[in-house]
């Protein structure tokens, strides 16, 4: 069967100055999988989702998500992609409800539409009792997942999610990406940063980011025969020693 | 309109929801207008003036006496020469002196015209101001009542030492009204950009198919509507609080706040991009418009006096126009025809700060 590709990015280059944050990188994201984008802190994966997400225009390069090009067609872009970020920005003085409304609102969801997906999701979540408390006084970990359910709400063709579990203990982590799969059933393709090693071993495909640049990529079991090692930890400390 | 319609909405809830906001909102005018506005108007009881009385004749211990029955002076005559004036004034106690010319009775008898001299120490130039108007009204009773009806009859020298420029006390009120106005405007929709930044969903935003003119007006249209809220109720404390006379058309002067107060949040919007943080934001607005627009709007400081190079500078200081504006419209009660150019002035600005505001915001995305 013919992989039909959501994401596809050549030569994207992102420059401060003589600094280069993200460096000729190249690859490419299929429909219904879960993409790893790891990297350490800094090696330049939340610029490179920045300029996915039409947040920043490249310096060089080019590339299209969900069909729609990342520097021209941003409008028709962002109608298409979930975004979520690691601050799991949710408007803490409204409630859970509002929060689902406005988001809702923003991507122009009608009312019922709104209404559906709420109780779809609080369903899911097991919520129902908190959905007019306070996202100030929701767990983190809850918030988190709340987070999460708010960012896909417009049933977006894409989802990226920008280290979504850092600060989460590993129980909810494990909760977290129950919810991912959750996602991926409904046909929705996930693309996720991180920079716990460990995380790895959810996500179909892998790729290792190091100073900006993209070091290696494929599935799971194709790194570790690649560099000859246990786990995504040995892979990374190997590529990082070059 | 609906993805519109749904961020007014959340603006509104954290509006009644954000106590800091509400206070800020309803207070803090409140409080400032009052506190401003007493310190500023200063009621005179058993001032202390110097009366310098070269002339001692009949007219001229009238004239004294007048100013002792008045009760709102107390009169010290301990001296015949005008020389010990500058001594007197450096002592500090003394805040004007008035000078009774040796021909005073020949001049009014002989001419129908006689000349008083008064001298002000200018260092506290509001509180000489009011000496002095009260001390005229004096002055004005004694020619009624002595038959001299005319009021060219006595001619008042008013001399303002070591200030020689000085403004109405009028202009305060106004002053105030409109620094108040900006610096809660400003403060407002600086300071709610600023907290979705803090919390990061500025960049949820940003992903969000939300245009920025969409979020810039969603931010301004919800702070308006409270800004006139606030503008009425500072309009309401300068007409009966503090009697400010309202002499012109109330559908004009509606109209100008609405220009100032639109011009005054969008300034606020273009501080909140460069600001990260709700207290950055915050004082900011508070320093960086403060002072600026109390030194230069012509507020205390006449800017005749300025420097060219402050002159010019005044001109982009939204609150400069606006003081002049609000001053016509209440005190002179002059129509749209005599003040075009100062709402035109207003309109221009607002529009440079909106286009500039929504080139820095994208800028941002770059």
């Amino acid at each position: 069967m013919e992989k039909e590709t959501v994401i596809e990015v050549k030569n994207l280059t992102k420059a401060y100055g003589a600094f280069k944050a993200v460096n000729d990188i190249s690859f490419e994201v299929y429909k219904g999988e879960i993409f790893g984008f790891l990297g350490a802190n800094g090696a330049g994966k939340t610029t490179a989702i920045k300029m996915l997400t039409g947040i920043i225009t490249s310096t060089s390069g080019d590339g299209s998500v969900a069909g729609y090009n990342i520097n021209k067609q941003r409008d028709k872009l962002k109608e298409n992609i979930g975004y979520m970020s690691q601050k799991f920005s949710l408007y803490e003085d409204l409630t859970l409800m509002e929060n689902v409304e406005f988001y809702g609102g923003i991507y122009g969801l009608s009312k019922k539409q709104i209404i559906d997906k709420a109780t779809l999701m609080l369903d899911r979540l097991h919520m129902n009792h908190i959905k007019d408390t306070l996202i100030s006084d929701i767990p983190l970990g809850w918030k988190q997942k709340i987070a999460f359910s708010v960012a896909i709400i417009h049933d977006p063709k894409i989802v990226f999610l920008d280290e979504p579990t850092s600060g989460v203990d590993p129980i909810t982590r494990r909760q977290f990406w129950d919810l991912i799969y959750q996602a991926v059933e409904d046909g929705i393709t996930v693309f996720v940063t991180t920079h716990y090693m460990d995380e790895a071993e959810y996500c179909d495909r892998i790729s290792m980011m190091v100073d900006g640049e993209i070091y290696a990529i494929g599935s799971l079991q194709y790194l570790l025969n690649k560099y000859d090692s246990k786990t995504m930890d040995e892979v990374f400390i190997k590529i990082a020693r070059g | 309109m609906k993805t519109f319609f749904a961020f007014v909405n959340k603006e509104f809830k954290h509006i009644f929801r954000d106590r800091r906001t509400l206070i800020i909102l309803f207070g803090m005018p409140i409080v400032l207008v009052v506190l401003f506005g007493f310190a500023i108007t200063t009621e005179i009881n058993n001032a202390k003036i110097q009366v310098v009385d070269l002339a001692n004749d009949v007219y001229s211990t009238k004239l004294i006496n007048k100013i002792k029955a008045s009760g709102y002076f107390s009169v010290k005559e301990d001296t015949k020469n005008i020389n010990d004036i500058e001594r007197i004034f450096q002592d500090g106690k003394v805040k004007l002196a008035v000078v009774i010319p040796q021909s005073f009775s020949k001049d009014l008898i002989n001419t129908n015209y006689a000349q008083i001299q008064i001298i002000t120490d200018a260092t506290d130039p509001n509180t000489s101001n009011i000496i002095t108007s009260y001390l005229s009204a004096v002055f004005k009773q004694f020619e009624m009542e002595e038959g001299y009806t005319l009021s060219t009859n006595l001619e008042i020298n008013t001399r303002m030492k070591y200030n020689p420029l000085n403004k109405s006390v009028y202009m305060f009120v106004p002053g105030v009204m409109t620094i108040i106005l900006m610096l809660v405007s400003a403060m407002m929709t600086s300071i709610t950009v600023a907290r979705e930044k803090e919390l990061g969903t500025m960049e949820i935003l940003l992903v969000s198919p939300l245009k920025p003119s969409i979020i810039i007006l969603g931010k301004i249209v919800p702070y308006l509507v409270l800004s006139l809220i606030n503008a009425m109720t500072i309009l309401l404390l300068g007409l009966f609080v503090f009697d400010m006379p309202m002499l012109g058309s109330y559908l004009l002067l509606f109209t100008e706040i609405f220009i100032f107060v639109l011009a005054s949040l969008i300034l606020g919007l273009l501080i909140s991009t460069v600001s990260n943080s709700q207290q950055t934001a915050m004082l900011l607005s508070l320093m960086g418009l403060m002072l600026p627009t109390i030194l230069l709007s012509g507020f205390i400081f006449p800017i005749s006096s300025m420097p060219k190079i402050l002159q010019y500078t005044s001109d982009i200081i939204p609150a400069k126009w606006f003081i002049i504006i609000i001053k016509s419209v209440m005190l002179k009660g002059v129509g749209i025809t005599y003040i075009w150019k100062e709402t035109l002035i207003l309109i221009g600005i607002a529009i440079f700060l909106l286009v500039l505001t929504i080139k820095k915001f994208k800028v941002r995305l770059e």
